[in-house]
């Protein structure tokens, strides 16, 4: 097999989003880790419910399925349960995930089967042409809120610990290393893998995330998380996170308080990612990287194994199994 | 000694045909008591035919009408096609059980009630001001009031049991009485009841004395002065077991997927009375059968659809509230045009409705239950050990057609059960399953000459790596395409394909007149009801027919040229007229309707009734509600 590029990975058909849309830098992200996971094209599956996210296999040139809102899990867990080998990926918004699509989601995390979801969130609900989403802060004006959304948003990392997700991540459309190293990340997990990439819709919902990805604001508003490391933030890296009577609080680094006080990050505890997920504005930055990645066993494999072990058992003998039970011969 | 052939030197009467329920508190096992009775008929060698009824609730308030549970058996030394409409004999073990049942015993039948269980307290609970054993109201009736508590307690004594657990063992008395008295053999039961306690051996040794304890009482008691027999049938050679409907649908699915050769995966979410398929199914691993239990029914048909795509033999499994659920979902199936198997095991609607009842009202949902032109193929199995056939058939046709596919059955067929004839695997049609795997020329739209179905290809294929999607597709190349003249294309060929799957459909057997003064045209479940209607009608010289569709979309192509050789058209359907409507649109006939919406089967009698009415001139006027 001669090795594969990122053009491999670039369909014929034209991209359909707005131009400056988030979307075009995570789908180039992605084509750009594709070809470095070391799988035949032919293995990789792209399924996707409604939304702008969801157009995301027409524009990625493997097997893909752009199916019917909210039921992308549904319809992966079906793909994945009988054909392991097969590298499956979900693609959804925040509407489409959080919102029609709530309950599959929680499932598809609590079984955990060997999938890897990618929840463009951008806080608006874009291709039906600017309403509130599940995500969208309380009073957001919108179309279909014109004096305030009074709804209170959900948080998909911190709903994803909930549902307990073995893979949790956040990163940003922009910052490509990261949402490479993401998608690299949750790749190599095996088990259903969560991330949230906080995406810009400069049509309906521009600057969402504006602190975080401007230059001036990003790295007071930004927290990398990186395991077995202090949370450390700030343009001179001199702020950090510290708990005290187990509440967490921003602290100076300097006179007296050093990393040695702070919260040392541990993907591998996931009491400690439920703390970091609350994390945000106001009195926060938002915490971006990995969350929780633990081991725990996937849905395909126990599956597989029973119908092996079936197998073992007895061979399968269709006319042994009409043939089961009470039976009588007329002469 | 209870052996089964001994009879003692009491008289023996025959009979031809016997119909009997067992009916009694939903905790008081009536339905294994009735599923025993059953397989030891089987066993004689009698035709059957059998109708569990049983409340929603798992357990309703001991002894009220409500927990009345009951399970009802016919079995002829002729062939039978349905359970039968009045009671030859009726066990009650409760008041309650009595009150619900007893309109059903024919004058002069066999009551069999458990004298201790007409106590104040439960006569109250069932609404009786006066004692029904002492007050004359059955004068009618051949009253066998018999001590079944009295009598189980003394043959268990000494075990040490609790009150509660001999209590429980009753039912066993009263299918060993039972059977004394329509000589069926024992030992079925008892090798039942070995397997089914075997953990548990004081509970083996409790049952097996309660049945052999009844079976003694009956021929030893002056109560019961005669015994009956019934031939067995002469019915097709070859070997037989007692099936469910539910079973043989599960069987149909395996048997299909393992002739294709293909993995068989079910995405289900339980519902009554639909799970039994969901449970038989996933305890049959070892034939590649990969079930999950989804969170919720849209889950169900969804995961089933991945698997499609994945190259499964994929189904789902429901009833009518789910199938609501699916809708969308088989919209999407059949934009995509992937294979998958839709089961509707109906009950009666709307909304909850009646979950442990029947009813055929979802045929429309069926046929129409989608937005935009998503013509679906339709078929339904008439009796219990039809499924199996229909079910196989369901997955040949969605293989070979790119499509789902909609099986349609519902509560009586799915917990009735019937004697089947054992297909020999090397004799059922083959499934042929072809994924494609040249990328020379492919397209994923490209369709099949003859079927119109588009190449199956799997995810894993090498070069045919491709996207589909619910947004409508170019004809050929399966890009979006919002083509004004292209989305009418795509409506007609795909309308035309599912119209095409008429080719597979053999010629209508008619039985009866092959023309004259009355067509009964039926689908579903009401098989055995019009069959032996048209039977009854036959013998007292009518020129009357029976036809019944086992294909509902696309209908079959002699339907027309049959409907017309008949004076009157009769549809008789546990609905307000689904299927009639559907005729009398496609073939502009003036057919009329006959309906029942009761959540129970038709009787034989009030077919034959409606039909002797219409032979006279009278009662034409049964147009869609």
């Amino acid at each position: 097999m001669s090795a594969l590029t990122k053009k491999d990975f670039v369909s014929d058909q034209d991209v359909r989003w707005c131009p400056g849309c988030g979307d075009y830098a995570i789908l180039s992200q992605v084509q750009k880790v594709l070809p470095e996971l070391g799988i035949p094209r032919e293995r990789f599956v792209f399924i996707s419910g409604i939304g702008c996210s969801s157009r995301f296999p027409y524009y990625v040139n493997t097997y893909g399925f752009h199916s019917i809102h909210g039921r992308a899990p549904a319809i992966a867990t079906g793909l994945k349960a009988t054909r392991p080998e097969l590298s499956v990926w979900v693609v959804t918004g925040d509407g489409d995930a959080l919102s029609i699509g709530g309950n599959h989601l929680i499932h598809v995390l609590r079984r955990n089967l060997d999938l890897n979801i990618l929840l463009f969130n951008n806080k608006i609900y874009g291709l039906t042409k600017g309403q509130y989403s599940p995500t969208s802060e309380v009073g957001k004006v919108t179309k279909s809120t014109p004096f305030g959304s009074l709804d209170h948003p959900f948080d998909p990392i911190a709903l994803a610990l909930g549902a307990d997700a073995s893979f949790v991540a956040r990163s940003v459309d922009v910052e490509t290393r990261h949402l490479q190293e993401i998608i690299r990340r949750a790749h190599d997990h095996k088990g259903t893998s969560f991330v949230e990439i906080l995406q810009n819709c400069n049509v309906f919902n521009d600057g969402a995330f504006g602190d975080m990805t401007e230059k001036a604001t990003k790295a007071d508003h930004t927290l990398v998380l990186e395991h077995g490391k202090p949370l450390v933030f700030g343009k001179n890296r001199d702020r950090g996170i510290r708990l005290r009577d187990f509440q967490p609080e921003v602290v100076q680094l300097g006179n007296g308080v050093t990393e040695a006080d702070l919260l040392v990050h541990d993907e591998h505890n996931p009491a400690l990612a439920y703390l970091i997920a609350r994390l945000g504005p106001p009195s926060f930055p938002t915490p971006i990287g990995v969350f929780s990645s633990v081991v725990r066993p996937c849905y395909e494999e126990g599956l597989a194994a029973q119908v092996a072990a079936a197998r073992e058992r007895s061979a399968p003998d269709l006319a042994a199994l009409l043939n089961r039970g009470d039976t009588w011969i007329v002469p | 000694m209870a052996d089964g052939t001994a009879t003692g030197s009491k008289p023996v009467e025959r009979r031809d045909a016997v119909v009997i329920r067992f009916a009694g508190d939903s905790g008081d096992g009536m339905q294994v008591t009735g599923a025993q009775f059953t397989t030891e008929t089987a066993l004689a060698g009698n035709d059957l035919a059998t109708l569990p009824d049983f409340p929603a609730e798992i357990r309703a308030p001991a002894g009220t009408l409500a927990g009345v549970s009951a399970f009802q058996l016919n079995f002829s030394s002729r062939e039978i096609f349905t359970p039968g409409d009045d009671l030859d004999v009726l066990v009650a073990m409760n008041p309650a059980a009595l009150k619900v049942n007893l309109g059903d015993l024919k004058p002069g039948g066999i009551l069999i009630v458990d004298h201790e269980g007409f106590t104040e307290q439960n006569l109250k609970k069932a609404d009786y001001e006066t004692n029904p054993l002492s007050d004359g109201s059955l004068a009618r009736y051949q009253v066998f009031p018999v001590d079944v508590t009295k009598l189980t307690t003394a043959a268990l004594k000494d075990l040490g049991l609790s009150a509660r657990a001999v209590f429980r063992c009753r039912n066993f008395f009263c299918l060993g009485l039972t059977s004394w008295l329509y000589h069926r053999p024992i030992e079925p039961a008892e090798k039942w009841i070995r397997d089914k306690f075997k953990k548990t051996p004081e509970l083996i040794e409790a049952n097996v004395r309660s049945l052999r304890a009844g079976y003694n009482f009956a021929e030893t008691t002056e109560l019961f002065a005669v015994s009956y027999e019934v031939q067995p049938a002469a019915i097709a050679p070859g070997r037989y077991r007692n099936i469910t409907g539910n079973t043989a649908t599960a069987l149909g699915l395996v048997a299909a997927a393992r002739k294709a050769g293909r993995p068989l995966f079910l995405g289900s979410y339980p519902i009554t009375p639909a799970s039994d398929v969901l449970h038989e199914l996933s305890g049959l691993k070892q034939y590649e059968v990969y079930t999950f239990q989804a969170e919720d029914e849209i889950a169900g048909v969804g995961s089933a659809l991945g698997a499609a795509f994945g190259g499964a033999i994929a189904v789902t499994t429901t009833s009518g509230p789910g199938m609501n659920l699916k809708a969308e979902t088989m919209g999407l199936a059949c934009a995509v045009e992937l294979p998958l198997v839709i089961i509707d095991i109906q009950r009666a609607g709307p909304s909850t409705g009646m979950p442990t009842k029947t009813e055929q009202a979802d045929l429309l949902m069926a046929m129409y239950g989608r937005h935009g032109e998503a013509p679906l193929p339709i078929l339904a199995a008439a009796t219990p050990a039809d499924c199996f056939a229909t079910a196989f058939e369901a997955v040949r046709i969605a293989v070979k057609y790119m499509t789902p596919v909609i099986l349609l059955t519902d509560g009586y067929l799915a917990n009735g059960a019937e004697p089947w004839l054992i297909p020999d695997p090397a004799a059922l049609p083959d499934v042929p399953v072809r994924f494609r795997t040249d990328p020379s020329g492919f397209y994923p739209y490209l369709r099949d000459e003859t079927t119109l179905g588009r190449p199956w290809v799997i995810p894993g294929t090498p070069g045919l790596e491709h996207r589909i999607g619910g947004l409508e597709k170019e004809y050929l190349t399966g890009n979006v395409s919002y083509a004004p003249a292209n989305h009418e294309q795509m409506i007609r060929v795909r309308t035309r394909k599912i119209a095409g799957i008429v080719r597979e459909i053999a010629p209508t057997e008619v039985f009866g007149a092959l023309e004259g003064d009355l067509l009964m045209l039926g689908w579903g479940s009401t098989y055995g009801v019009l069959r032996e209607a048209t039977r009854q009608l036959e013998a007292a010289g009518h020129r009357v027919a029976h036809v019944h569709l086992r294909h509902l979309n696309p209908l079959p192509a002699d339907l027309g040229d049959i409907l017309g050789r008949y004076r009157r058209v009769l549809v008789p359907e546990m609905n307000l007229g689904q299927l009639l409507r559907l005729v009398r649109a496609e073939y502009l006939i003036d057919a009329i309707g006959f309906n029942k919406i009761q959540g129970r089967p038709f009787k034989v009698s009030e077919v034959a009734a409606r039909c002797l009415k219409l032979l006279d001139g009278r009662g034409g006027e049964d147009r869609p509600a």
